[in-house]
């Protein structure tokens, strides 16, 4: 039984997260931080594409740094 | 986003996965037992019934914002998996997905396998491949839809788009009865990569309560943007290379499925 639900979350875990877990974390604290900066009077929009401009590019990275 | 995208958007990303599902169900029925495979294919896509059945009405139920929010949120951590996966296989630092090698792998392995009656299915793992193969395939076009069609409130047409992609591939797939490695798979996935980003920055900030100047328009500018920042990533890594990459990069895992 606890094998099964190991392998069920397993599953979810590389459906949805993938094999980065820091563009997962990234986005989710990325949008966070929209959330609370369009509670001000200052735009929110360009936060999301910085977001992308920065965790793409360090994802890759961390994916050829030890080849 | 009008009609026009919203149908091209969702139909890319869904003949993508199609064709993984076809690769999937030919190794089957090619190594084990085509009436096993077919019955795979049946049960996942009766199983795939009831999941839109079950949350096709609660999608619709949800606030807009927080569809967005949670939509955006996942499309933008697919998207830029894909588009990661994308550029590392465009600039030499992992193989291109090649649907031969995987045919080939998944028949290798499926034929050493050992026959075994389950009921009505004569051969059991020649139906949990299938089954597996396009239940999360599936699950994954069942996903595209209702996220792109909810947001756009147009689940319909975004099912027929998907409709239609599954019918073209599945047609191919059942006509060549073999993989489809003419289907331009990578240059789909590296577009599909950059749609699913584009959308989800769009959607995920909306959600968050963020306006984008000129509304809807503003994704005329953050696709392109999206792909052109790619290009340039694919563009450094190849021209940071060290010599002779190209020969060396190790093969995709079969199950290696983005």
């Amino acid at each position: 039984m606890g094998r099964r639900i190991r392998a069920f979350a397993a599953f979810w875990y590389d459906f949805v997260v993938g094999d980065d877990w820091l563009i997962a974390v990234g986005v989710v604290i990325s949008l966070a931080l929209t959330y609370l900066l369009s509670r001000t009077a200052v735009p929110a929009w360009w936060l999301l594409p910085l977001a992308l401009v920065v965790l793409l590019p360090l994802s890759l990275w961390r994916a050829v740094r030890h080849r | 986003m009008g009609n026009g995208a919203l149908f091209l958007a969702v139909f890319l990303a869904c003949a993508v996965e199609a064709v993984e599902a076809t690769t999937i169900v030919l190794a089957a029925g090619t190594a084990r037992d085509w009436r096993s495979a077919a019955s795979g294919l049946a049960a996942a896509l009766a199983v795939l019934a009831v999941v839109v059945a079950a949350l096709g009405p609660a999608v619709s139920d949800v606030p807009l914002r927080g569809l967005r929010l949670v939509v955006g949120a996942l499309l933008l951590i697919f998207g830029l998996q894909w588009l990661r996966k994308a550029i590392l296989r465009a600039s030499g630092y992992k193989a291109l997905h090649d649907e031969d090698k995987i045919f080939a792998e998944q028949l290798a392995t499926a034929s050493a396998q050992s026959r075994r009656r389950v009921g009505l299915v004569p051969d059991w793992y020649g139906f949990t491949l299938s089954f597996k193969g396009v239940l999360l395939e599936g699950l994954e076009v069942v996903f595209i839809v209702l996220t792109f069609g909810s947001n756009q409130h147009n689940v319909g047409l975004a099912a027929i788009a998907a409709a239609c992609a599954v019918a073209v591939v599945a047609i191919a797939g059942a006509a060549v009865r073999s993989p489809l490695s003419r289907v331009p798979e990578n240059t789909l996935k590296f577009v599909v990569g950059i749609m699913l980003t584009a959308f989800g920055v769009f959607w995920g900030a909306e959600g968050a309560g963020a306006h984008w100047p000129g509304s809807d328009a503003a994704l005329l500018v953050l696709v392109p943007a999206v792909g052109a920042f790619a290009l340039l990533l694919v563009g450094l890594m190849r021209a940071n290379q060290p010599a002779g990459r190209e020969t060396r990069v190790p093969a995709p895992a079969a199950t290696d499925r983005s």
